[in-house]
This record gives C-alpha cells, sequence and structure tokens, in this order.
C-alpha cells in the first residue's frame, strides 16, 4: 500500500470518528430524547467494531475462493453452519474440543474435494452466473444435509471463552467503557486468522500458486500449476475458516440455522472492501461493523428500530457510488 | 416434431419476425389457451387450482419480469421479493383508499408504482455491474421489507401487520379477490391477465427497446459505442422488470395468500423466483413459465413423495431432506442443461424434427 494512501487512513478515521460524535453531540443539544456521551458512544463503536471482525471472519472465506476461482460462493454461510453444527456434534459425542475440531477441518476439506469434484469440474467455462447459482444450490443442499444428520436444535457451543463483560478506561469515562470479553477473544482470533492466512499466501509456495491463479489462470496452467487441485486447496482453507467463523459466530448465538444467514451480512462487507482485497475484508467488516452499530444506537430514534437490517447494504451501495470497485479491489478495465 | 414447417415460405421482414414463424406454433399455443380455458375448469378440483395453477401463473409473471431484467437485458438483481412487496402493498394502499376502483386498474397502478421505486433502486446499475450489482440490490431487499414492517400505516395499522385482501370485484358478481371469490374465477382471470402480460412481453423483447436490452447484456461497453444509450436501456429495463414483478407480488397476495405479512417477500423470495429463470432458462418467455412450473412443482411432489411411496418420516426430517434434494437438482439441472429447461425444450423440437434420422 502506497505511503500515502496509508497516511490518509490513519488521518481520516480517528477524524471521522470524532467528527461524528461532535455531530451527535450537537443534535443532543437541540433534541431532548437524544442521548450521547462520549464514553457511551466509544462504546458502541468498539461493540462494533468487534462485530466487525466476525463479519470479516465471513466475508474472507468468500475472498479466498472469488480471488481463485472467481466463483462467487454463497454457500460460505451454509459452511459456517455446516462447520459448527459437525463440531456441535462431535462434542456432543464426547471429544475434547481439540480433536472435535481436527475432525471437523478434516470433514470440511472432505467437503471441499468432494465439492470441487462434483459441482466445479462440470461446470468449468460456464458463465459467472451458472456457476453463482451452482452455489446456491449448495447452499440448500449443506443446509439441508447439515440439520438432518445434526438435527435442528438450536445448540450450545462452548469451548471454554471466557463471556462475562469487563469495563476498561473507568478513570477517564464515567462509568467506564464496557467491553465483551467473549467479543475481545473473537477478535483475536480473527486477527489471527488474518494472520496465518496473510504468511500462508506470501511465504509458502502454495499460496504462490494461489496467488497466482487468482492472477491469470491461464498463465498459472502454462507455468505448470495444477489449476484443479489449488482450487481443492482453496476451498478448504475456505471450509477451515468458515469452521472458525463457526465456532465463533456458534459460541456467540448459538448453533442453529440463522447462523446460514449471516452469510448475507458479510456481502455488504465484500463489496465495500472489494471481491479481490484480503484486508478489503478485514477493513470492510470493521466499517460495516461499526457503521452499523453507531447507526442503529443513534439514528433509531429518527428512523426507527432495526434499520441493521438494511443499513449495511445501504452504506456500501452509496460507497460503491464512488468507488465501483470497493476500497481495495482491482480497478475495473473494460474493452471491447 | 410430429409436423414439418415445410412449404411456409415468408416473403416479408414482418411475417419472418412475427412471434410465432410457424404455423403450427400459433395453432398450438392457441390450442393450449383454449384447453386452459375452457376444459381445466372442468377438470381440475380446487385443490389443483388453489395450490397449484394459481401460484403458477402468478409465478409465470414474476419470473417473466425477472428474466426481462436478468435474461435480456443481463443486470442480476435479487430485490425481487422486495419489489413484490411494494406491488402487494401499494395494491392494499390503494383499493382501501379507493374502493370503488375496478380491481384490474389497481393491479396495474401498483404496477407503475413498483416501476417507479425500480428506477430508484436500477440507478446504481449505470455505476456498477455483476456481482456488485446483485448485492446493491439486495439493498433495495432489505430496505423495501423493512420499511413495510417498521410502518404500521403501510397495513392500516392492523395489529398482526397482516394485509387482508377485501373483496373486489372485476365485474358484477364476478369476484376475485376477498372470501367470495371462488378459485375458477381467479384461475379464469389470471389465465387471461397473465396471457395478455405474457405477449406483451414477447413483444417488447422483440422491440427496439429489447434489442437495446440485448445488446446491454452482451456486451455493454460495444453498445454504447453503437449508440445505445446505456441509461435508457437498463433503466428502462429495471422499470419493465419491476412493473411485472409488482403486479405478480400484488396477484400473488391478493389472490394466491389472501392475507400475507412483509415477511412473505424475504429474500428466500427473490431466490425462488431466480431459480425460476434459472432453471427455465435465461432470455426466454417460454423458458419463464417452464421455470415457473418446475418450481411450483417441486416442493409439492417432494412433499408428497414419501406418502406415496410408503415411507413415514418426522416432518422435519422431510423438510431438511426436501432442502437437500432441492439444493442437488439444482446442481444437476446447472450441469446437465446450464441454459435451462427451454433450451431442453429446443434440442428436443429440432431432435423430433430430424427424427428417425440422426443428423
Amino acid at each position: 500500500m502506497p505511503a500515502r494512501l496509508l497516511l490518509s487512513w490513519i488521518l481520516g478515521v480517528p477524524l471521522v470518528i470524532v467528527g461524528l460524535g461532535l455531530a451527535f453531540q450537537g443534535i443532543e443539544a437541540v433534541h431532548t430524547r437524544f442521548f450521547f456521551t462520549w464514553g457511551y458512544y466509544l462504546e458502541v463503536l468498539i461493540a462494533g467494531t468487534l462485530q466487525g471482525v466476525m463479519y470479516s471472519l465471513v466475508a474472507l472465506g468468500f475472498v479466498l475462493i472469488f480471488k481463485a476461482s472467481s466463483i462467487f460462493n454463497f454457500a460460505q454461510g451454509s459452511m459456517v453452519l455446516f462447520a459448527a453444527l459437525t463440531m456441535v456434534g462431535l462434542i456432543e459425542w464426547g471429544l475434547h474440543w481439540t480433536i472435535a475440531f481436527l475432525g471437523t477441518a478434516a470433514v470440511m476439506v472432505a467437503l471441499a474435494i468432494s465439492i470441487e469434484r462434483v459441482v466445479l469440474r462440470p461446470l468449468v467455462n460456464q458463465p459467472h452466473i451458472i456457476l453463482f447459482m451452482a452455489t446456491i444450490g449448495i447452499f440448500y443442499f449443506l443446509d439441508g444435509f447439515g440439520q438432518t444428520i445434526w438435527g435442528s436444535d438450536v445448540k450450545q457451543l462452548d469451548i471454554g471463552i471466557p463471556r462475562s463483560p469487563t469495563f476498561i478506561l473507568e478513570e477517564v469515562f464515567e462509568g467506564g467503557i464496557l467491553i465483551n470479553q467473549f467479543d475481545l477473544v473473537a477478535a483475536l482470533v480473527g486477527g489471527a486468522v488474518v494472520v496465518i492466512l496473510a504468511i500462508f499466501f506470501q511465504k509458502t509456495r502454495i499460496g504462490r500458486a494461489l496467488r497466482a491463479v487468482a492472477d491469470d489462470h491461464q498463465a498459472a496452467l502454462s507455468v505448470g500449476i495444477p489449476l484443479k487441485t489449488i482450487w481443492a486447496i482453496v476451498w478448504s482453507v475456505a471450509g477451515i475458516v468458515a469452521l472458525v467463523a463457526g465456532i465463533m459466530w456458534g459460541g456467540k448465538m448459538g448453533v442453529q440455522f440463522t447462523l446460514a444467514l449471516i452469510a448475507l451480512k458479510a456481502l455488504p462487507v465484500l463489496i465495500l472492501g472489494g471481491l479481490t482485497s484480503i484486508p478489503g475484508a478485514i477493513v470492510g467488516g470493521l466499517i460495516i461493523g461499526a457503521g452499523e452499530q453507531v447507526a442503529e444506537v443513534f439514528l433509531s430514534t429518527f428512523i426507527g428500530s432495526a434499520i441493521q437490517d438494511w443499513f449495511a447494504y445501504v452504506l456500501a451501495m452509496l460507497f460503491l457510488f464512488v468507488r465501483p470497485q470497493g476500497l481495495f479491489g482491482e480497478k475495473i478495465i473494460e474493452r471491447v | 416434431m410430429f409436423y414439418r414447417e415445410a412449404g411456409q415460405f415468408k416473403s416479408s421482414y414482418a411475417a419472418d419476425q412475427a412471434v410465432f414463424p410457424i404455423r403450427q406454433d400459433k395453432i398450438g399455443v392457441i390450442l393450449i389457451f383454449l384447453f386452459a380455458l375452457l376444459v381445466v375448469p372442468f377438470i381440475a378440483t380446487n385443490y389443483w387450482l388453489n395450490s397449484i395453477l394459481v401460484p403458477f401463473l402468478v409465478f409465470s409473471i414474476a419470473a417473466i419480469g425477472l428474466n426481462i431484467l436478468t435474461g435480456y437485458c443481463g443486470q442480476v438483481s435479487l430485490g425481487t421479493g422486495g419489489f413484490m412487496a411494494c406491488g402487494a402493498f401499494f395494491t392494499f394502499k390503494l383499493t382501501t383508499w379507493m374502493p370503488e376502483v375496478n380491481i384490474l386498474l389497481i393491479f396495474l397502478m401498483a404496477g407503475f408504482g413498483t416501476a417507479l421505486v425500480g428506477i430508484a433502486f436500477g440507478l446504481p446499475s449505470l455505476r456498477i455491474k455483476g456481482f456488485y450489482l446483485a448485492i446493491a440490490t439486495l439493498a433495495a431487499q432489505f430496505f423495501l421489507i423493512w420499511m413495510f414492517t417498521q410502518n404500521p400505516w403501510w397495513t392500516n395499522y392492523s395489529a398482526a401487520g397482516v394485509i387482508t385482501a377485501p373483496p373486489r370485484a372485476l365485474f358484477g358478481d364476478f369476484y376475485i379477490t376477498g372470501t367470495r371469490a371462488t378459485p375458477l374465477n381467479k384461475y379464469l382471470f389470471l389465465l387471461c391477465f397473465v396471457t395478455v402480460l405474457a405477449l406483451i412481453a414477447k413483444n417488447l423483447v422483440r422491440s427496439a427497446l429489447g434489442r437495446a436490452w440485448m445488446a446491454i447484456r452482451d456486451m455493454d461497453i460495444a453498445a454504447e459505442i453503437i449508440g445505445i444509450r446505456p441509461m435508457v436501456a437498463k433503466l428502462s429495463a429495471f422499470a419493465v422488470s419491476s412493473f411485472f414483478i409488482g403486479v405478480a407480488g400484488a396477484l400473488w397476495a391478493f389472490m394466491y395468500t389472501a392475507s400475507v405479512e412483509a415477511l412473505a417477500f424475504e429474500v428466500t423470495r427473490s431466490f425462488q423466483v431466480l431459480f425460476m429463470i434459472i432453471i427455465g432458462g435465461l432470455g426466454s418467455i417460454l423458458g419463464s413459465f417452464l421455470g415457473a412450473a418446475f418450481i411450483v412443482l417441486l416442493p409439492i411432489a417432494l412433499n408428497n413423495a414419501p406418502a406415496l411411496l410408503g415411507i413415514r418420516m418426522a416432518s422435519d426430517m422431510i423438510s431438511h431432506l426436501e432442502f437437500m434434494i432441492f439444493g442437488a437438482l439444482i446442481v444437476f439441472f446447472l450441469i446437465v442443461e446450464p441454459h435451462g429447461l427451454a433450451r431442453l425444450w429446443q434440442i428436443a423440437k429440432e431432435k423430433l424434427r430430424r427424427w428417425p434420422f440422426p443428423y
């Protein structure tokens, strides 16, 4: 990333945060029903950002697959659900969670390989929309499959992450800022996943091959990179990312059908960050998470509650008017 | 085919570009329509009319609408559910506000209202395309549903947040909505309405406008260079498509379910219609009908299959298996014939024409 861009981010983000805060403070001065303190504002912002990391985790899986194969994998959400269901099922068999984790990872790899064999291979060279529809088919299949095997009750997934809330910065703000420890751990895990992926992509042989495939399928093929193996690997990695996301989301909201629908929340993250960029998925997640939380808390006085349902989409859509390829997406160059 | 079109020579461009260039096709379609109009009412039971034919006809309109946008103009949209909700709620507001206006006019007015909403949400298509656009249309989906659930004004402050179809007659005693409407009335009205709308759609896609849409779909930059205005083409596609989808939403709420809440138009509804056009065939009016029939019939068939085979299963198990089979069938169809049922029909016709010779 060029230094100027980095600098504009470092300066721009605090500016936007402070500016929004000042705007809310202004509103509070004239509006009686509006509640605002800086401590509360920061608390909401931090909670939203931590939530955003969770969105990023889901979005990462999309980006990995889209980069390597230009397939928009709608089934990522149901992969999250399937992974979480399998993990819970294995733990219920009495396995320790680390063993269950490894077992589920193996299942996800097997799933990735079978998807590559059964679905992707026959559909090579089809238009993108067809492959997209095929992944919606996989979405339905996995949803039904997971629930047929493991049942559809809401299950608890607890691997010993502390969930008691803590207070920080008590001396600066009155009452301190409330932070959920679980969210903090989830954010750390998310960060760790990103670092591991970055190292995997930059430093290993397979990672280089993956990047080559992402750049140009045909060129990669012609220097002897086995495309099909690479696809299976990418889907496996996406499956394991889904597993991590599934553990975090499952631990937060319980393992149930609605888990598959958080994929829908990852979509605005994707287009905000750019479909092909891993940093984009992270930054997009943070912006969407923080933005929608702040909007929900401070704007619902004016336009009604539950704006979380659509705020992320409208934010992303408005953003696309300015930059059609997303924040970090590759510039779209078109020729006739 | 079981008939040959030998000897039918065209002497004008108009004849060559007719909706049905082959006389037998034309006669066949008219016969099917007459059969549906005159024979089906006598042989179909209320169950058939209510649970199969009415939703099939309604979804056909929605599928034609989405096919105009996605199949002909190449703009992928996932906002179908939201636009259907628009049609339904606009109809409800209009007909409770002006009870004396004929319900047919109300349906059309709701369609035009939805077209305006469609143009508004189609504006991003001028800047973005492909998957970015598909996700941007999800904004329409979620925003519209949120608007209808949050504001009780849309449901005339009903406590349950549900709109219920008031009784309305097309003429005299011919009630088509509300409790006094018989399934037969609904079916006959829908049949004629769908036929007219399908003919309009078929003629639109053959017109200059339709050719502009297809040029945009095939390559938008090239289309722009040869003088097609992308803004006009894209926004008109959004408007026409939203009109059809809005009318379909109104019919779905008023004639199929009779009482509906906004959540019935969730994003799964959008996917359902998208499946119809993919399975039926992108860029084909016939495909819209075939796809609608397939998607309406499949769950019914899957639901009844265990009972027919004599297997007893828990109902939640059946619904999970239904999901699985549905997903697997989608993938299977895409692999076998990515261009949909309409293409299969075309292949079958060509094979039959040469029959019994292979080439």
